[in-house]
């Protein structure tokens, strides 16, 4: 579990200003302050650089699908500590903490919606609950949206962002990615398409299982993307590691997904897709 | 060659040390201790059966761990015949940490993917420590379509820290060739046994581990983290890998409460290392029996059962009230 920290694209480390929070952030990209009011008018885009900062599931789901088509399914699933697990805080803790925070149950959204008039089901993964770790509650929700869309004839949409499995669900998260990944197995003998979506950062577990199934694979512009963490590769290899490696630029490169997209031309690229994947509209 | 004593072990050797004094002591003056060396051979007996019925879930991750343990290969050599090892993904290269290929268990034909560990520096130069790249996942799966062609059951020996976390396993997207394993096994048209021999290490052992049944050895582990890296998370330190272990619920009868495994198959008293021939019969005879039902029944219906077994594996509250599905 978040074996990745957010990466930071290093640039010379500047004194922090002090900046009420919330209304200023700094950009990972080119390491100027932009105001939340401009980050929200472009989609949450440095106006400089073309970084694309964290989006919530809740603004994601709002730019990608038609207005108002979104209708949310299983919002009701929540976690259990199973395992009463008890480390420097406990799951239990963990859990409300985030939900106080994010004002989310756990780490995704998902439903059914249209993008251009097609229907998909889909699931958005938020990076702000506990890292998007998949556990039980998340990996029912994706097999559950997944599972719809077969028996509904519908496409599947996943929007992926994720630190990996969620350790404090033990085992049962691992499960998971055998659940979601035969999910996609029995939609796919329907001849139906996934459009997978990696957002910074999908790695580990998430990247390990349904995000690397996609018909079609679609990455953010400089989003993390990988199996292992870089700390934990150094380590083992001894090795530097190549420049921009686990980027969407390094994976596209490398022959592993299809697309790099910027934000702003998502929703349509989904739409041409869809478009030649659906036989009816 | 002598295994390093496990910490938990050291009463047990302690007491073999003090039954050899014993009996060089009445060699020497030749004394009949016959009575002592019988009572001191029970104390031994006793003392490690009381250390094996109460291991902690970190003492039987080092079990698991041990050096000696047989490893896939040993029991491809006991549990089977006619081995025919297959090499290579035909893409990319031949990945020695997963030995692949054609076996008989019985009277079955079958094909085996396995993962396999180094006992000494030089053999795990050569197995990468058990640590599969890409095209481990992808030879597997290479693998099991051809038992699937050939209506061959598939018998997965599951050993492994983790997939290798490397440059190498990134640039050839390991992640994709362990996804994709997910995916494949889930619908393969032949029966599917899966074993838990030694390290069940996260999606590098799920990777393989998509079956009908899945078996667990007594003293084996399967994890979604390596306690020490989970004891790192948690408590910022790695020296609290035994309380990880203990939270992490890795064990073979944990997973069994959890659903996880299917059966766990018991090891020779003292731990599969003590005696090979023996943990290789149960091992023999739990895959035969697992088998020969698998076999029995309709592949369809296989296949139905195989996708809610894991299907199931999760735990969540649910409000009654039922949503706009
Ligand atoms: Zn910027």
């Amino acid at each position: 579990m978040a074996i990745f920290k957010k990466p930071a694209l290093k640039t010379e480390s500047r004194k922090k200003r002090e900046m009420p929070p919330g209304l200023w952030q700094k950009c990972d990209g080119c390491g100027e302050v932009v105001h939340e009011i401009e980050l929200v008018e472009n989609d949450r885009v440095c106006p400089r650089c073309d970084y694309h900062f964290t989006q919530t599931a809740k603004e994601r789901i709002a730019k990608l699908c038609d207005p108002d088509s979104f209708v949310e399914l299983d919002a009701g699933l929540t976690s259990i500590d199973t395992l009463k697990f008890q480390g420097m805080a406990s799951y239990k803790d963990r859990l409300r903490k985030y939900q106080d925070k994010t004002g989310l149950i756990d780490a995704v959204l998902s439903g059914h919606a249209l993008i251009e008039g097609y229907k998909v089901a889909i699931a958005v993964m938020d990076f702000s609950f506990l890292a998007a770790t998949m556990g039980s509650v998340v990996g029912e929700r994706i097999t559950r949206v997944i599972e719809y869309g077969t028996a509904h004839g519908a496409a599947v949409v996943i929007v992926a962002a994720s630190g990996g499995a969620r350790m404090y669900e033990g085992m049962l998260s691992l499960m998971q990615m055998a659940k979601t990944s035969g999910a996609l197995a029995l939609h796919a003998e329907k001849r139906l398409p996934f459009i997978s979506v990696l957002t910074n950062p999908t790695t580990a577990g998430v990247m390990a299982s349904f995000s690397s199934l996609g018909d079609v694979i679609i990455a953010e512009p400089r989003a993390m993307v990988g199996f292992a963490g870089p700390r934990v590769i150094k380590e083992t290899t001894h090795q530097d590691l190549p420049e921009r490696f686990q980027t969407a630029e390094f994976l596209e490169e490398h022959g592993l997904i299809d697309l790099i997209v910027h934000r702003k031309q998502l929703r349509m690229q989904l739409a041409q897709l869809l478009a030649y994947f659906s036989s009816t509209r | 060659m002598d295994s390093p004593p496990l910490d938990f072990e050291k009463p047990i050797l302690e007491l073999q040390r003090r039954l050899q004094e014993l009996k060089s002591h009445s060699d020497k003056h030749e004394i009949d201790f016959d009575s002592e060396v019988e009572s001191m051979e029970l104390k031994i007996r006793e003392t490690r059966r009381q250390i094996y019925e109460n291991l902690t879930a970190w003492q039987r991750v080092q079990i698991a761990r041990h050096v000696r343990r047989p490893f896939a290969l040993d029991y491809i050599a006991r549990c089977f015949t006619d081995w025919v090892e297959l090499h290579g993904d035909r893409v990319f290269g031949d990945d020695k940490a997963m030995p692949c290929g054609l076996a008989k268990l019985g009277p079955y034909r079958c094909v085996v993917i396995s993962q396999q560990k180094g006992r000494d520096t030089k053999e795990n130069v050569k197995r990468n420590f058990g640590c599969a790249y890409p095209e481990g996942y992808r030879k597997a799966l290479r693998v099991m379509r051809l038992g699937e062609k050939f209506n061959l059951p598939v018998m997965a020996l599951i050993d492994t820290p983790g997939a290798y976390p490397g440059i190498g396993s990134e640039e050839r997207h390991i992640a994709e060739a362990i996804a994709v394993n997910l995916r494949e096994m889930m619908v393969l048209r032949v029966p599917i046994i899966a074993t838990v021999i030694g390290e069940g290490g996260s999606g590098g052992a799920l990777g393989i581990g998509i079956a009908d049944r899945v078996l667990i050895l007594e003293n084996a582990y399967y994890s979604v983290i390596s306690p020490e890296a989970c004891s790192a998370i948690l408590w910022k330190d790695r020296k609290h890998a035994p309380e990880a272990a203990e939270a992490l619920k890795l064990t073979a009868d944990d997973l069994m409460r959890l659903g996880v495994v299917d059966e766990v198959v018991s090891e020779p008293e003292g731990g599969a290392h003590r005696d090979h021939d023996l943990a290789a019969a149960n091992l023999g005879a739990a895959l035969r029996r697992n088998l020969k039902r698998a076999l029995e029944t309709p592949i369809d219906e296989l296949l139905r059962e195989r996708y809610a077994k894991f299907r199931k594996l999760g735990n969540f509250a649910e409000p009654k009230v039922k949503n706009g599905a």
